[in-house]
């Protein structure tokens, strides 16, 4: 019940998160939802590690990750933009799609051990007591770069040129559309790039946080709590590297509840009986539900809300626009 | 090659086909640099398909396009803004979340990647002072009126150095004053050399401030090109529906009855959150129409949900003596309170089902269509055929899905389910929006019929032609509040309508 | 050359849907067939098992209809919210609430195994109904009263369920220490044909269950629900434009509860037939993804009821057919790959592909 380790950890595996959510913000200004999260995640971490085992390097392995996430994301853009199907079903489709796939080339993987990427710790800033633990030492290296990832993506997309048609294409794509910036091709580039943070992120479980291959275990649905964790971030990086870290900590924190035998000077009820735990590991997907109602009420209370493209295909129009 | 080069535009023999439609056909269009240049036709004529095409939206199947003496083929609407044309679309282009600023930088390529937003504010701000466009770069688009909002787009375009600009039923959403403003910034736009295409379904605004005039009917030339000076309301009129037109409808007089609608200071916010109706007070009897009048956005849409059980508010809305405000939408379909909505394709219809489906969906506990816990789709689509017959629906058959029909005939779906329920109040919003002459009739005549059977009708309109033949009193409503009623419809004022419009208090 | 997309402006014939629903399904065993061979497989032979061991004698077809009869629930369960556009992905978890829900009878026990049969079963079927319906009324009543979104809530409550079940197998009912409850007394079983081999010989081994007669009675219900009653209508409105829906006086939030309840009810439905016809206990294996194949039943039914029935005895064979082929993941892949290719084939309901050479002569058909 170290709370320097449970934020430790909160900040590693909310790293996964945190790259996964901000490539679905990226995809869902642009309009384009894609529930396909957690099937991308599988495909770059099964790929991520099988690259790594037969390169011997980690650090391709991540590469390939990025790509094998972008590669299947491909299919959902194709569906979506030129075919204008229903988003959430292509994106459930992907998800099945990813999760047989890395099943199925996956096999074998679990037994051989592939290198992974060793932890860092920054010089200095390591040093500061307390923070210094938290954020700066031990960590993977792809955690320095998610604290990169946070600010770069707001500024790119609240204050940039192309940010700022990234944000029209998911308003009003017609707006965009007649002063000839093409649509199709912007929603493309933001659903693939969607698509490589995803896989990204599974890289980072199985060659970085947690390595190994565990076929469907290895994600276990952290691709669907960060499809939630967009809402909750309402589009914004800030928010969601803030709600991704808390819940990378709050999830850590549920689990070392089972340790200690006293609790707060009572006996743990956990401690004695283990088959509690269940309700423990119920607890992250209610606090997801929680978070939702929380976010979808301050939404609706200061009238922000999701693009307002978001899940409409967009269509040129025949007889004016 | 001398004569070409006084003009700025030329079309030559322009088809365009859409699936099942031949929107364009062998269309010519030229447009001569300073001039201002009207395109004339009925909804659905094709005007707006033929200047996406200009624009560079579509791309035509047959013809050519010159500009400044070139031959152009524009793939994309970049090029047609590269050789100075720019489009003011009617349903304008901008992107509420953002700021002036943002929407008129939107698409261009030489803005850096990292944007000095003071610096193009700057710029923005002394361009909108050359034409005196006013408007503040920082607002955010769904902060502003939409005269505010059409001249962003017009700076959008004169940012992007336009020497052609397209107008697309530019007055449609403006108050009379407002209306004089935009002609005297066309003018000055053209004293600097610019050339202007405007496009109307309007007789009087087009004989006003064009030049010449070219007139499409159902995609085919009528007219091309030829001066105002030669030309009379009558004549043109004729040209844009190929048959003589009445100018006025015959409303025979009626004495009203009873109040049957009564509305006392209700106030209501709308969708974002802001007030859009402020103590507002009405009251229509049975067998008169009464008409609101005002610049869009100024209540209107609000003003019929809050008495159709669609919006929540405060104060008094009565019907026949009940109480209406907050009760759910159910109440006031049972009380005879019929509702012609805004939007017919978002709210009035449900595109994949079919015309039988539509004309059900107020009606399908009811008896006939109702049997128990069941519909009886069999009467339903008995009933469907009647109605079809009976208003001139024209369509394959009544399984024909809502989203396949035409704005005019999907509007007479709408009608004709509302008009079968016998209402005692029918609330119309801009009825006739977007429909050719010939729908147009029949909706308004439609409209008069009930009122002649007794029902108290508020008619909604931004068109002012047809709130002045229609109504038998006229309101003017701004900023959710009534600034006058004209009792005397048929000797109206219409400067002193518009200076209501525009929210100044006349006695 | 390039791809044209044009809006298509006359009716497809009425064969058409079926047709695309064939075409995804056999192009998706064909790029899976190859999928397999490039991991080194023999697609061919694999079929052929496939085939021979779903279809290919009286008790390998029984087998493959037990398990049609839980993915024809979870198919109506889906088609029933998907009417609606209620994206209800919980029907997983809805099925587990339904079998603890039904569990609940005999393990409690709320009856004595001495109970008539006949009292038993329609007791634990209300009681499944109850759990699933509980559990989709939570999902409805949030997306009603917060507008959280359905989709994330119905697939993290899988979640929430799965863990549920496991507390109760692994502690209050475990049997023995295992992670299973105990057997069912035999009142809690649902009537097989292989009971009657005394009287029929040819019934012997057949465990062909009373599910399946439920199962086509709910299409029955289903059907009539959706197609012919005053609540379908209000359901398919709400789906196709919640606002006509609104301003046709339809109440939009207390349907949004119900469909989710209904569709919940029904998923729950699967896991009751599941632990009374099948495993005759609870324990985490009563389900290889019923609630998710579910879905995909639905979307390649085309939200028709009766549909659902064929399509349910394809992937109830699909499922037989992972327990025997490795890797274990081919079904799951096949899965994705039919319903991708359903979705993309919608594209021919509303648009004409055309393949243009230099944007004149048009080479492909429709």
């Amino acid at each position: 019940m170290d709370p320097i380790i449970i934020l430790h950890a909160g900040i590693a595996t909310g790293t996964v998160l945190l790259f996964a959510c901000i490539g679905a913000i990226f995809n869902e200004r642009a309009g384009i939802l894609n529930l396909g999260v957690e099937g991308m995640m599988l495909i770059g971490a099964m790929a991520g590690y099988s690259v790594a085992l037969s390169t011997g390097s980690a650090w391709v392995g991540m590469i390939a990750a990025f790509i094998a996430g972008g590669l299947l994301s491909v299919a959902h853009a194709v569906v979506t933009i030129h075919f204008q199907a229903d988003q959430v079903v292509s994106g459930l489709s992907l998800t099945f799609l990813g999760t047989g796939l890395s099943t199925v080339l996956g096999e074998g993987l679990s037994s051989q051990a592939a290198p992974t990427i060793s932890d860092v710790t920054i010089p200095l800033l390591g040093n500061i007591p307390f923070i210094g633990s938290v954020f700066f030492e031990n960590h993977s290296p792809l955690v320095y770069l998610g604290y990169l990832l946070i600010p770069a993506a707001w500024f790119y997309i609240f204050r940039t040129r192309p940010g700022m048609t990234l944000r029209a294409i998911g308003e009003k794509p017609e707006a965009a559309d007649v002063l000839g910036i093409s649509v199709y091709r912007q929603r493309y580039a933001y659903v693939i790039f969607g698509g490589c943070m995803a896989g990204l992120a599974g890289g980072i479980i199985s060659l970085s946080v947690s390595p190994g291959w565990y076929s469907v275990q290895t994600t276990s649905g952290q691709g669907w709590i960060a499809v939630g964790l967009v809402i909750f971030a309402q589009w914004n990086p800030v928010r969601a590297a803030i709600g991704s870290f808390l819940f990378g900590a709050l999830r850590r924190g549920i689990l070392d509840l089972q340790g200690p035998a006293t609790l707060f000077g009572f006996d743990n009820p956990l401690f004695i009986n283990a088959n509690l735990g269940f309700f423990l590991k119920m607890l992250p997907f209610i606090l997801i539900i929680l978070a939702l109602v929380i976010g979808s009420n301050q939404a609706r209370r200061k009238r922000l809300g999701a693009p307002a493209a978001l899940g409409v295909p967009y269509i040129r129009g025949e007889r004016g626009l | 090659m001398e004569e070409k080069e006084a003009l700025a535009v030329e079309m030559r023999n322009i088809t365009i086909k859409f699936p099942g439609v031949l929107a364009n056909d062998n269309v010519n269009l030229t447009l001569k640099k300073g001039e201002i240049h009207a395109l004339l036709g009925e909804n659905g004529a094709g005007k707006s398909t033929l200047m996406n095409c200009l624009a560079g939206i579509n791309r035509p199947n047959a013809g050519e396009i010159w500009v400044d003496g070139q031959l152009q083929s524009f793939s994309s609407p970049k090029d047609a803004i590269k050789s100075g044309i720019g489009m003011v679309h009617q349903h304008f282009m901008l992107v509420p979340t953002q700021t002036v600023t943002e929407n008129i930088l939107l698409g261009l390529d030489n803005v850096g990647f990292f944007m000095n937003m003071r610096k193009y504010e700057q710029e923005i701000r002394e361009l909108a002072d050359q034409y005196s466009l006013h408007v503040d770069p920082e607002a955010y688009i769904w902060q502003l009126s939409v005269g505010e909002q059409q001249r962003v787009e017009i700076l959008k375009m004169l940012y992007r150095g336009a020497n052609i600009l397209i107008m697309d039923e530019p007055t449609a959403v403006l108050a009379p004053q407002e209306i004089e403003g935009l002609m005297d910034t066309l003018r000055a736009m053209t004293e600097r050399g610019k050339s202007i295409i405007f496009i109307s379904h309007k007789l009087n605004e087009v004989k006003s401030i064009a030049d010449r005039v070219t007139v499409l009917r159902k995609g085919k030339l009528t007219a091309e090109g030829l001066p105002m000076d030669d030309m009379d309301r009558k004549k043109l009129a004729e040209l844009m529906v190929g048959r003589t037109v009445l100018f006025t409808v015959f409303k025979e007089e009626n004495e009203p009855g009873d109040v049957v609608l009564d509305v006392q200071g209700v106030s209501a916010l709308n969708k974002r959150g802001v007030p859009a109706l402020r103590e507002l007070s009405l009251q229509v009897r049975a067998g008169e129409i009464l008409g609101i009048a005002g610049v869009s956005g100024n209540g209107q849409s609000e003003l019929a949900e809050v008495i159709t059980g669609l919006r929540e508010c405060t104060g008094s809305i009565t019907v026949n003596g009940e109480q209406m405000a907050n009760a759910h939408p159910l109440k006031a379909i049972e009380r005879g309170v019929a509702h012609i909505p805004e939007d017919r394709n978002k709210v009035g219809s449900s595109p994949n089902l079919s015309i039988t489906e539509n004309t059900i969906i107020k009606d399908y506990k009811e008896d006939p269509i109702g049997e128990g816990w069941q519909i009886n789709f069999l009467k339903a689509a008995e009933r469907a055929s009647g109605l079809k017959d009976k208003y001139d629906i024209l369509a394959p058959n009544v399984e024909t899905m809502a989203r396949k029909l035409s704005g005019g005939n999907l509007q007479k779906v709408i009608l004709a389910r509302e008009i079968t329920t016998q209402p005692k109040l029918m609330i119309a919003v801009q009825p006739t929006r977007g429909l050719d002459i010939g729908a147009i009739e029949s909706i308004q005549n439609l409209l008069l019929e009930q009122r002649k059977n007794g029902t108290a009708i508020l008619l909604i309109s931004e068109e002012l032609d047809e709130l002045v033949s229609l109504s038998d009193r006229l309101s003017v409503i701004h900023e959710g509040k009534i600034m006058g009623t004209i009792e005397d419809v048929e000797n109206a004022n219409i400067e002193e309508i518009g200076l209501m419009m525009t929210g100044e208090k006349v006695s | 050359m390039r791809l044209e997309i044009e809006k298509r402006v006359d009716d497809l014939p009425w064969w058409a849907p079926a047709a695309l629903s064939v075409g995804a399904v056999v192009l998706a065993f064909v790029v899976g067939g190859i999928i397999f061979k490039l991991i080194g497989g023999e697609p061919i032979r694999v079929f052929g098992f496939f085939i021979r061991n779903t279809f290919g004698s009286w008790p390998a077809f029984s087998d493959t209809l037990v398990k049609a009869t839980p993915l024809i629930f979870t198919g109506l369960a889906c088609t029933v919210a998907f009417k609606m556009k209620m994206w209800n992905i919980g029907a997983e978890g809805q099925l587990f609430m339904g079998a603890w829900f039904a569990s609940f009878v005999v393990l409690f026990p709320l009856v004595s195994p001495e109970t008539s049969r006949w009292i038993v079963i329609p007791l634990m079927m209300i009681f499944g109904m109850v759990g699933g319906g509980i559990y989709g009324f939570i999902p409805g009543w949030l997306k009603a009263r917060y507008n959280v979104n359905e989709i994330i809530t119905t697939l993290m409550l899988n979640y929430v369920a799965f863990e549920w079940v496991n507390y109760w197998i692994f502690d209050q009912w475990s049997d023995a220490g295992f992670q299973m409850s105990p057997t069912f007394a035999k009142n809690a079983w649902l009537p097989r044909l292989t009971d009657y081999a005394r009287q029929f010989r040819a019934f012997s081994g057949i465990t062909l269950h009373l599910g399946v007669i439920i199962a086509l009675i709910a299409v029955v219900i289903v059907w009539w629900l959706l197609s012919k009653s005053q609540w379908g209508f209000e359901v398919k409105l709400i789906g196709d434009n919640p606002d006509a829906a609104r301003y046709s006086g339809v109440h939009i939030k207390r349907n949004i509860i119900l469909v989710l309840m209904v569709s919940g009810a029904l998923a729950g439905l699967a896991g009751m037939i599941e632990v009374t016809g099948v495993v005759h206990r609870l324990q985490q294996q009563i389900s290889p993804g019923y609630g998710f194949t579910g879905i995909i039943v639905a979307w390649l039914a085309k939200l028709n009821p009766v549909a659902v029935i064929l399509v349910s005895i394809l992937f109830g064979a699909l499922i037989i057919a992972s327990r025997e082929i490795q890797p274990a993941g081919i079904s799951q892949m096949l899965q994705g790959l039919i319903l991708f290719f359903i979705i993309s084939s919608e594209v021919f309901t509303r648009y004409k592909v055309k393949l243009v050479r230099n944007s004149a002569a048009v080479v492909g058909a429709d």
